[in-house]
């Protein structure tokens, strides 16, 4: 029978990430996202399925416990809010130089420095276009309901594993501190060692056997010819996931004239946007990233040449507006693209988003973008 | 079937726990369910409040500018939201400590006097399912099946034997809600 409950959405992460196997978690505590680990401690997973929980002494320690165990074959995961992932970026470029999968939750706040406790999606920038130095990239996932915040667990570790890279789910304090109706998946035995040696034998440190070369796990190449082989290697990988894990949802987008583009909380706020602009007549429709990166391009160039001009609804200055534009000049396409939201931990509200809608779109003589706050 | 509710009042007045009881009995009743509380400095004392959705359909927006119904529990809760009901919406409040009561003329109003009734029953932790009671007689959305299956969900199993008492006091305040104006 179907596990049905009711449950925070940082409660759902650590739930999730023991059913899926996880074998550690390293974390450092900070709201709105500190019931993660509290849940985790609860559970005590380490006496059902081995799972290590661990209070790091800070953000910066856990990152590394996570490159250490995750070059070792584990699955690992970590957790923060804004400030605590800007402390982790770092390590976030080492695992990704080192090609590590891993899981990364940010359940974002309203920046920057210590800025608030409320909800935001300001980090979009630090996640999408990576955070710390070099050219690497996240796989981002963004939930937009607790039941997701359960579902992108199992699938981060998996894209992680897949493409060896470090996976991050882009949530924030509303989704964290909301409690919604969730199926928990069934529990997934962990790996086990022999398992991990035969699955990343090839790359992991799980010990040398007589047959084989040492694996050395390391971002760090003196020799610039080899090192931008590397970077060329990751561009590849970094590209075929463009190609291969686009994901994303549109709501009534078939007939729209006016398309709002969101994600996580932001798109909820908008699918009742688009209910309200529709009973006044207005053709708008919703289309919902649920990958941040890789952007999904490709359903924007093909909205681009039908629709009369997208709205990018966020939780922050306007920072996904400039991957829409990109992808509408790619397009060819002359569209208008305009940026609502607002900022520092306040969530717009659906009639605010169909009133900037009606404003923005009134200007019927555009070069290009406008914004306004 | 949407319905878009808030409840607010103080901290320590069970607000939030009402609203996570509700919230189950929803998904007792196969329904989408939402609990969105209001966090912050301001959780710890003074005021509190959450909104719950409860729907047959995907539930969007858990932020909401105008309710089906508002539970109001305290002067600055009313201050705040007499204003956000719709039009032909529910209002319902505890007169204990409302110094201006609510004066909307387009808006169903009930009251019930749960904290006089709480200390009656010789439990003022009660006070919250008394107040629950009455907007389950106002909103039958859910049955009382479901409601105390919902309560076995969502209450600690230590506190299982509270149950029957908790029952009670919905009983009590289904029995005492009292109508001031309907539209």
């Amino acid at each position: 029978m179907a596990d049905i409950r009711l449950m925070k959405g940082n409660e759902v992460l650590a739930e999730a990430a023991i059913r899926c196997g996880c074998d550690g978690y390293f974390g450092y505590p900070i709201t709105p996202q500190s019931e993660v680990m509290e849940t985790l401690m609860a559970r005590q997973p380490w006496t059902e399925t081995g799972m290590v929980v661990l209070q790091a002494e800070s953000e910066v320690a856990a990152i590394n416990m996570v490159y250490g165990a995750a070059g070792s074959g584990k699955k690992v995961m970590t957790s923060s809010s804004s400030p605590g992932i800007s402390l982790m970026s770092e390590g976030l470029s080492y695992i990704a130089g080192a090609e590590l999968p891993c899981l990364v939750v940010n359940v974002q706040r309203g920046g920057p420095g210590l800025g608030t406790i409320q909800p935001s999606q300001a980090d979009y920038f630090q996640a999408v276009k990576g955070g710390g130095h070099g050219d690497y990239r996240l796989i981002t996932l963004a939930p937009s309901s607790v039941q997701e915040m359960n579902d992108f667990v199992d699938l981060g570790f998996e894209l992680a594993i897949k493409y060896r890279n470090p996976a991050m789910i882009l949530t924030d304090g509303a989704l964290g501190q909301m409690m919604e109706k969730v199926e928990l998946a069934n529990f997934k035995p962990r790996l086990t060692n022999p398992e991990i040696h035969e699955k990343f034998g090839s790359w992991a440190t799980t010990g040398k056997p007589a047959s084989r070369k040492k694996n050395i796990v390391t971002s760090l190449v003196m020799d610039s010819e080899e090192m931008e082989k590397n970077n060329l290697r990751f561009q590849k990988k970094y590209r075929t996931i463009e190609e291969n894990e686009v994901r994303y949802e549109t709501i009534q987008c078939d007939d729209a004239e006016y398309i709002l583009v969101a994600f996580g909380t932001s798109s909820r706020v908008c699918q009742k946007a688009v209910e309200i602009a529709r009973e006044k007549g207005l053709k708008v429709g919703l289309l919902r990233p649920i990958t941040l990166f890789p952007f999904p391009k490709k359903i924007i160039k093909e909205l681009a040449r039908r629709a009369q001009g997208f709205l990018s609804v966020e939780m922050n200055a306007g920072q996904m507006v400039e991957d829409i534009i990109l992808s509408v000049y790619e397009a060819g396409s002359t569209v208008r693209v305009n940026y609502f939201g607002r900022m520092g931990g306040i969530i717009p509200t659906p009639e605010e988003v169909v009133e900037a809608l009606e404003e923005k779109f009134s200007w019927e003589i555009s070069y290009g973008v406008k914004r306004s706050y | 079937m949407t319905e878009e509710l808030i409840i607010a009042g103080f901290g320590g007045q069970g607000v939030l726990s009402m609203g996570k009881i509700l919230a189950y009995s929803g998904i007792m009743e196969d329904k989408e369910v939402t609990w969105f509380p209001s966090y912050g400095p301001e959780m710890r004392g003074g005021t509190a409040n959450v909104t719950v959705i409860i729907s047959d359909k995907r539930i969007s927006s858990p932020i909401i500018k105008h309710f089906d119904t508002a539970i109001i529990l305290n002067q600055q809760s009313m201050d705040k939201f007499e204003k956000s009901v719709k039009t032909g919406g529910i209002l319902l409040y505890d007169p204990n400590g409302i110094i201006h009561p609510p004066t909307r003329t387009d808006i169903s109003i009930f009251k019930v006097d749960a904290t006089k009734t709480a200390v009656e029953m010789g439990n003022p932790r009660v006070f919250n399912m008394i107040v629950f009671g009455s907007y389950l007689k106002i909103r039958p959305i859910l049955t009382l099946d479901n409601v105390e299956r919902g309560l076995q969900k969502s209450l600690p199993e230590r506190y299982h034997n509270t149950i029957p008492l908790n029952l009670e006091a919905i009983k009590k305040g289904q029995e005492l809600v009292e109508s001031l104006l309907e539209v």
